[in-house]
């Protein structure tokens, strides 16, 4: 068995014991080589045969930085624990290591492919892991937060338990709330022929219903031609695709593109979150089939900056606070859009604090990946698992920074515990905060 | 009734003064036309908190705290969700349900317009009502609602059995069923999607998950007897009332009938199925490659691709026709029998088939405004709105309702005047 990491205590985990205790070896060793044989293609023979075990890769990630450079938490670490040992022993593994590559692939990896950027080979690390969590779903091995959410989205395809009624209700409730502000506001649902379907995640409706107001005043106030369905398929998000539940994930991009189908939309603009951006623009949709996605996808950055550029959303006065600025993995290594960013947050704040590294080689938040969605057992570790990033925003403050903009919902919340954990003292906002705050809105 | 020989099919050109609403009111909503397109209507603001529905011009004497999703019935009824003291309702040409509710939404129809039915949350629990009369049985939770083609039925997916979310254990041995008629099946799944009721009413067919991993079609409460690695909705061929329903296996997509597999063809993807209304002919939308797109007519696929989406399937109901919209490219087409029109369009509804299957016309959007196509030719019209045209019954007319100019209008075109 691969070298754990060191001074680990075991985390109790009733989606991991649970499943474990189910396990024989003769069931495991079937998985991994029936996942292996069918799933798994060219790419991962290459990756496993090219990788020369030269460790630059370590360099990149933030658990190697964070936890005294232990080769343990280094990406070819990783893999070392889980895939390379199911290939060497050709599945014959043990129930205990099973729980324990569930515990690496899913806790210590936040699948954000900057170690790819760092090996000569582009290895992508992430891929690997994300091939662990199949086998580990497979195995009915999952930890149990992630686990209960992906079973939300199967019963309610979105990612909060939110019932069919309190969807629209909630639409409802902030748009009469918006109309004491804007009285002619209206946030409307269901408009077949819409130019634009604007999707969220479950949190907004749930415990931020505020980030939909904010939408509403911006979509009225720059004239956009948009609707939310008052039906499933309004949920972008995705923690299936990072359980492993393929099928799932497949089920869950399919409501949402047919959702926008139905409603004869000709983009999707989607809120501020990194990792639903990457399910709807680049896994779930070839996961059935397309290769491109069947409609436009427009991530929050790219449609403030088009709002802004055009001139459709003005502002008022500047943001009086020097802002710096955390770009997600999936919007910014994954689509580039970290330009974008930059010019929304400098068009609408008085001062721009450059963050070290930045852009495709910032830092992850930790709490990516479904990272943050393993739940409160694994808080700690995944806060002493970015001291670098802690380090990261510290120097960002050093250098007059008083708010950190992070424009994705896992970055936002991940940072606000790094932030507190560390005492950083950094006050932090999405980009659509700002924007509503100093933008000119009708008298 | 909702049929269109009943309709007004003189040719000529009525219409109404539909911009001038905005001058009346504090805003005026997306206006629907009824099929027969002698109303349009509105859900218009009045006053602060106070919502009426404007007819042809005319606004009811009641008006509500809320108003939304206003849809006519198929036989021309208007329908709204409306709410007055923080209750819920359905209202029928502004005649409200006698029962109010906790929330309701998603009205759904029988083919003939005759029956209503929507989802009803009521106390925190769950059911469908049915021309205002709610399931006997509710239930603490309620999904993916069906309304048969007749009127007669209705189901959804109901949960069964308590658990409080982190309980993934209850989750795993099966807390859904479906409730037929609000009558749950004895049967608990770990999760039920989509449901089809069969032409009959006697059926009811779904998908399920029988555990994190095994999917399974099932009819009745009972499943096939075989599992696969993922199923999509099941659908009842009216003639027989044999099941089809596509299933994954190997990683590839199949038709399967009745536990057996029908289409032995493997494809990248396969959905949206449909029997011609005769039973004879089985259609579906697939991928036959990575984002190789088209239509396969019982496992025969159409010659051509299309790269980005495929969607609206129409087939006349021999079956003999089919009609789908592509989108390439960013723009959508109408394709007929696998041949592409030549028009590009922004957007595109759902084609419309003649009575005898020789004509095919939709409502679509050019250039930022609407027009009507008709095999392939484009009505000379930038209209503000329009909606889906109607054929005669004999198929020598067609019935276009459209804004031009702010005024909408109710026209009747023969078809050999349509371009001109
Ligand atoms: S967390 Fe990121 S850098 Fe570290 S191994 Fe995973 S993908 Fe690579
Ligand atoms: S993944 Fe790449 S960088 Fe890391 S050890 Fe292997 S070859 Fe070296």
């Amino acid at each position: 068995m691969g070298e754990a990491a060191k001074g680990e205590t075991k985390i109790t985990d009733q989606g991991l014991d649970g499943g474990v205790g189910r396990l024989d070896e003769s069931r495991i060793r079937e998985v991994i080589n029936t996942v292996l044989k069918n799933e798994t293609g060219a790419r991962l023979k290459t990756y496993v045969e090219t990788c020369i075990h030269c460790g630059l890769c370590s360099e990149a990630c933030h658990y190697y930085l964070s936890n005294d450079k232990d080769p343990a938490f280094s990406p070819v670490g990783k893999v070392k624990r889980t895939l390379w040992e199911m290939l060497k022993r050709k599945g014959k593994v043990t129930p205990a290591f099973i729980r324990e590559a569930a515990v690496v692939a899913h806790t210590e990896c936040n699948l954000c492919k900057r170690c790819a950027q760092y090996c000569p080979f582009g290895i992508d690390i992430a891929y690997l892991m994300s091939v662990v969590r199949r086998i580990v779903h497979r195995l009915g091995c999952t930890p149990l937060y992630i686990q209960d959410t992906a079973n939300s989205h199967s019963v309610h395809m979105n990612q909060m338990w939110v019932k069919g009624d309190e969807w629209p209700d909630t639409l409802q409730w902030q748009e009469e709330e918006a109309q004491a502000e804007i009285p002619a506001l209206r946030i409307p649902l269901e408009k077949e022929g819409a130019d634009i379907m604007y999707s969220v995640i479950a949190p907004e409706p749930k415990f931020q219903a505020q980030l939909i107001y904010q939408a509403a005043v911006i979509m009225d106030v720059a004239g956009v031609n948009w609707t939310m369905p008052a039906s499933m398929g309004w949920d972008n998000s995705d923690m299936a695709m990072f359980t492993g539940d393929n099928e799932l994930m497949g089920r869950l991009k399919r409501t949402h593109f047919e959702t926008a189908a139905r409603l004869k939309v000709k983009k999707i603009i989607m809120g501020e979150c990194g990792h639903a951006f990457r399910s709807v623009y680049d896994t779930g949709n070839r996961w059935l089939g397309w290769r491109v996605p069947p409609f436009q996808i427009v991530h929050a950055i790219e449609f403030y900056y088009d709002l802004i550029k055009s001139g459709r959303i003005k502002i008022k006065t500047k943001y009086p606070h020097a802002v710096t600025l955390h770009d997600p993995c999936n919007v910014s290594r994954g689509a580039g859009l970290h330009d974008k960013a930059r010019f929304v947050a400098k068009a609408v704040a008085a001062e721009f604090v450059e963050m070290e590294p930045n852009r495709e080689h910032n830092y992850c938040c930790a709490a990516g990946g479904g990272a943050i969605n393993c739940g409160p057992p694994y808080k700690m570790k995944r806060l002493q698992g970015n001291k670098v990033k802690a380090e990261q925003l510290f120097a960002a403050k050093t250098r007059g920074a008083g708010v950190l903009i992070a424009p994705c919902h896992n970055c936002h919340s991940g940072l606000h515990d790094i932030l507190h954990h560390y005492g950083i003292g950094l006050d932090i906002k999405f980009l659509g905060d700002i924007i509503y705050e100093v933008m000119e809105k009708p008298a | 009734m909702g049929h269109p020989d009943t309709w007004d099919w003189e040719n000529g050109d009525r219409q109404i003064a539909f911009g001038e609403w905005k001058k009346k009111f504090r805003w005026v909503e997306e206006p629907y036309a009824s099929p027969d397109g002698e109303k349009i209507a509105a859900i218009v603001n009045v006053d602060e908190g106070e919502f009426n529905v404007c007819v042809n011009g005319e606004t009811d004497e009641t008006s509500h705290d809320k108003i939304w999703y206003l849809r006519f019935s198929p036989d021309n009824r208007l329908t709204t969700l409306v709410s007055d003291m923080g209750e819920w309702t359905v209202a029928v040409d502004n005649v409200s349900w006698g029962h109010q509710f906790g929330y309701v939404w998603n009205t759904m129809f029988s083919d003939d317009g005759s029956h209503i039915a929507v989802a009803v949350q009521q106390d925190m629990t769950y059911g469908i009502a049915v021309d205002g009369i709610l399931w006997a049985n509710t239930y603490p939770n309620m999904t993916y609602f069906t309304f048969g083609r007749d009127g007669g039925h209705s189901a959804a997916v109901v949960q069964v059995e308590d658990f409080d979310s982190g309980d993934i254990e209850t989750f795993k041995k099966g807390a859904f069923t479906a409730a037929f008629d609000g009558q749950a099946w004895d049967k608990r799944f770990v999760n039920l999607w989509h449901l089809s009721i069969s032409d009959d009413g006697k059926d009811l067919a779904a998908e399920a998950r029988l555990s994190l991993y095994d999917y399974a079609i099932i009819v009745n409460g009972i499943p096939w007897e075989k599992t696969y690695d993922c199923v999509w909705q099941p659908v009842f061929n009216p003639a027989t009332n044999t099941v089809a329903a596509p299933v994954r296996t190997g990683g590839r997509w199949f038709m399967a009938q009745d536990g057996g597999i029908l289409w032995d063809r493997p494809y990248t993807q396969l959905w949206h199925q449909q029997f011609s209304a005769d039973g004879n002919t089985l259609a579906a939308i697939a991928a036959t490659g990575f984002g190789k797109w088209t239509v396969v007519v019982d496992n025969r696929p159409w010659p051509v691709t299309f790269e980005d989406l495929i969607t609206d399937m129409v087939l006349t109901p021999g079956g003999d026709r089919i009609a789908v919209l592509v989108k390439e490219k960013g723009k959508w087409r109408i394709v007929v029998d696998g041949t592409r029109w030549s028009n590009a369009f922004d957007m595109a509804w759902k084609p419309v088939f003649s009575p005898d299957g020789q004509h095919v016309a939709a409502n679509v959007e050019k250039n930022g405004s609407y027009t009507y196509v008709l095999d392939d030719r484009l009505w000379p019209c930038e209209c503000e709105a329009a909606w889906p045209p109607v054929f005669s019954s004999m198929g020598d007319k067609i019935l276009l309702k459209y804004i031009h100019d702010g005024i909408y209008h109710r026209r009747v075109v023969p078809l050999a005047d349509f371009s001109s």
